[in-house]
């Protein structure tokens, strides 16, 4: 299955000839062009995909196939860092659940970017990014996961800074940066003290559980008090906390919403942001075997943010912050299920119950990227037309854009978990496996979940219905090559659901046969039902007042959930006033005096020195032969008197 | 019994040959009497080359050949010597050396 090389060649090869060559095609060519050879990527990743999943399983087991593998550098006999592809069940869900994104994102922008300054370069930076977030999901070891994992941080930097006249979307793209490079510096730690130990970068032998003598050398040893191996991993975990947005570290992703709205679809709601939950999911047997007190710390963690960022998008006005903390808050329950989860026990073929959690996490992020980009994408044709993220700009759009509002619903419907819409499954599963680690942070989630279903009608609601606000120009529905996007992902939400997911994914690779738990499934749509019936309640006809008598209610914990509790505020606080101050700023005098003082100093002696042998040079030949015949001599008497 | 010059004699001449040469090179001031005492230097060691040959190893013929290859050399060297002088020549209407200080430019 070589083939599968021509996925990332594809993708690079759109970035590199419209970002050499770009500004020389007319119009739209560029699009056209990037977006050809991304639907070929598309066809060969579905192609792959096929392929894959009906090969044979051994002993019931998906095995996972390498097809390209170099070395790219040796240091010693067994720490290289290779190249290649790697193909198992998650990654190739991560590069149909990819591709499949980012062919959509290439075709509306189409009509989205139409006529921006800076087309080509556009289409250029999503070509980059496509190519190294299918680099990250099938690499082959660690350390090409954090060379694609980097680069995937680039091209977001580079997309969320697209608009950079805007003094807002420049300071949002380098905090983007700043934040994820900080993660990455752990991960990275991390990366090496795994590999100091275990001395191999690669996931096959890692995640082998047969092969755990590897970790031998490890065994014993603590470093302030934990585990060497919790240790690596928690730093690995870091990294992923970073690039997935996990509380406190989540402060980048609601300001990369700064971007073009089809980026924030592809790369802030679909494919990057889930990096962490995939990396996570890729190290799984190395959490749960060796290190499982990390992995619960990943639930816990997981679990507050989903609930923090759930609180704040009640409260957001900006229809893209909504999404983007909704974004985290989903994230959240990836990773709480991960964290909840076990390794399953293959009896007869099939994957005994212990598995769920991974399962469902990998469903999740499978339902929930197709039906988060549909509700960014719908966002970006709204944002389009009413030209303000404000939701008070907004409000009875079903009338003008009918086809962005069906669609929307179907993706509201199915973030809020009603049947029978894709989430609902994948989260039915989350919270089963919730309910199955730990009751009471099984009631959190569903609470969380309710909270869920509530915001995303508060959005809905306040869009499509409600008073519609006044507009110089006359609304109108999104271009053709916009809404086909929509209705493409919104019959993915549709049909999503019923995917039997856990035949193609599992912990283990045999198959597991869902089925829903039903008590779990009527509570979780009975409160989602709840949720949607205040929110109508409150934001149908737009005159409730009782959305402001909540607000006074609550009153500091509304106003702390409006300004996201602060949590930015005390990042300024510790960068400007602790670090820079006491820190930078030392350094920085430190710098420019003694270090450059040094320097300067050697350079003004140098200046000096040749000004007072200037008078040697007379540019008479015949000076310089004497001085050449002296100094001849002098050798001569050194080698022959000393 | 034949009576040899014995080397040493050899050697002085060629010495004073050589540093004649380079006093000439030093103080010269047309450049063809430059040109002149290069040839001086390159003269003497030819004859450096010969006498070293014949009284040290006399079974062999490198140092006689070096010789050979040296004249040849410093012919064509003072050809394009004597063609870097009339283009000077041309240029500057001297060649006088203390006229030449375009070298520190």
């Amino acid at each position: 299955m070589e083939y599968t090389l021509w996925i990332l060649i594809l993708p690079l090869l759109g970035f590199l000839s419209l970002g050499l060559l770009g500004t020389r095609l007319k119009g739209k060519s560029a699009g056209y062009i990037g977006t050809a050879l991304l639907g070929l990527t598309a066809l060969l990743s579905y192609f792959t995909a096929w392929q894959y999943f009906s090969m044979d399983r051994v002993d019931g087991i998906r095995q996972a196939l390498t097809p390209v593998n170099w070395t790219w550098m040796r240091f010693t006999d067994f720490l290289h860092i290779d190249l290649g592809i790697l193909l198992d069940p998650i990654s190739v869900m991560m590069l149909v659940v990819i591709s499949t994104v980012s062919l959509m994102v290439h075709i509306y922008s189409l009509g989205y970017m139409d006529g921006e300054k800076g087309f080509q370069r556009y289409y250029a930076f999503l070509g980059l990014f496509t190519f190294s977030m299918c680099g990250l999901v099938v690499a082959t070891n660690i350390f090409q996961m954090y060379i694609f994992w980097e680069l995937v941080g680039v091209s977001s930097y580079l997309l969320i800074g697209f608009y950079y006249t805007k003094p807002e979307a420049v300071s949002a793209s380098k905090k983007a940066f700043i934040v994820t490079r900080f993660a990455d510096m752990f991960f990275l730690m991390g990366i090496l003290l795994l590999s100091y130990f275990t001395k191999t970068f690669d996931f096959g032998l890692l995640c082998d559980p047969a092969n755990q003598s590897i970790f031998a050398s490890a065994a014993g040893k603590t470093f302030l008090g934990g585990a060497v191996l919790s240790w690596a991993t928690a730093l690995i975990f870091i990294g992923a906390a970073g690039k997935s947005a996990m509380f406190p570290l989540h402060i980048w992703l609601p300001d990369a919403m700064e971007g073009p709205t089809p980026v924030s679809a592809l790369i802030h709601a679909a494919t990057m942001v889930v990096a962490g939950v995939y990396l996570v999911a890729r190290l799984f047997p190395v959490y749960f075997f060796f290190t499982p007190e990390v992995l619960h710390g990943i639930a816990y963690v997981a679990a507050f943010t989903a609930l923090y960022a759930a609180i704040v998008a009640c409260v957001q006005t900006d229809i893209k912050r909504v999404l983007a903390f909704s974004t985290i808050s989903q994230i959240g329950f990836m990773l709480v299920a991960l964290g909840v989860s076990s390794m399953g026990t293959v009896d007869n073929g099939l994957e005994s119950h212990e598995g769920l959690g991974y399962m469902a996490s990998m469903f999740h992020l499978f339902t929930h990227a197709m039906f988060k980009a549909l509700l960014f994408l719908g966002a970006g044709a709204i944002i389009h037309t009413v030209h303000s993220n404000e939701m008070s700009r907004m409000g009875g759009l079903r009338k003008q854009m009918p086809i962005t509002h069906i669609t929307f619903l179907v993706a509201c419907l199915a973030i809020a978990g009603i049947p029978p819409f894709s989430g609902f499954f994948s989260k039915d599963e989350i919270l089963t496996a919730t309910f199955m680690f730990k009751p009471w942070l099984g009631v959190v989630m569903t609470f969380i979940a309710a909270l869920t279903a509530f915001y995303m009608f508060r959005l809905y609601y306040n869009i499509f219905w409600g008073k519609p606000a006044q507009h110089e120009h006359p609304l109108h529905e999104a271009p053709k090559n916009m809404t086909g996007p929509l209705v493409f992902l919104a019959l993915v939400t549709v049909v999503a659901g019923f995917i039997p997911f856990g035949k193609f994914v599992s912990s283990t690779g045999a198959a597991y046969i869902i089925h829903l738990d039903m008590k779990v499934a009527i509570t979780s749509v009975v409160i989602a039902l709840i949720s949607i019936l205040i929110a109508w309640k409150f934001y149908c006809k737009g005159t409730s007042t009782v959305p402001a008598k909540m607000a006074g209610f609550f009153g500091p914990l509304y106003t702390a959930a409006k300004h996201r509790f602060y949590i930015d505020e005390v990042y300024q606080f510790i960068t400007h006033k602790i670090i820079f101050r006491c820190v930078s700023q030392p350094l920085a005098w430190f710098d420019r005096h003694i270090i450059d003082g040094i320097l300067n100093g050697i350079g003004w002696i140098t200046c000096r020195g040749s000004l007072a042998f200037r008078w040697m040079q007379t540019g008479q030949l015949q000076s310089y032969a004497l001085l050449i015949i002296l100094g001849a001599l002098i050798l001569l008497c050194i080698s022959l008197f000393c | 019994m034949e009576h040899i010059i014995p080397m040493e004699y050899y050697l002085v001449v060629s010495s004073i040959m050589f540093f004649a040469g380079i006093y000439g090179f030093i103080t010269r001031k047309n450049l063809i009497a430059v040109l002149i005492s290069v040839e001086l230097v390159l003269t003497s060691t030819d004859i450096n080359f010969a006498v070293f040959n014949r009284f040290l190893f006399p079974q062999h013929l490198e140092g006689m050949f070096f010789t050979l290859f040296s004249i040849g050399v410093s012919a064509a060297e003072t050809a394009v010597a004597i063609a870097i002088i009339i283009n000077i020549y041309r240029n500057i209407k001297s060649t006088e050396v203390r006229n030449l200080k375009n070298l520190k430019d």
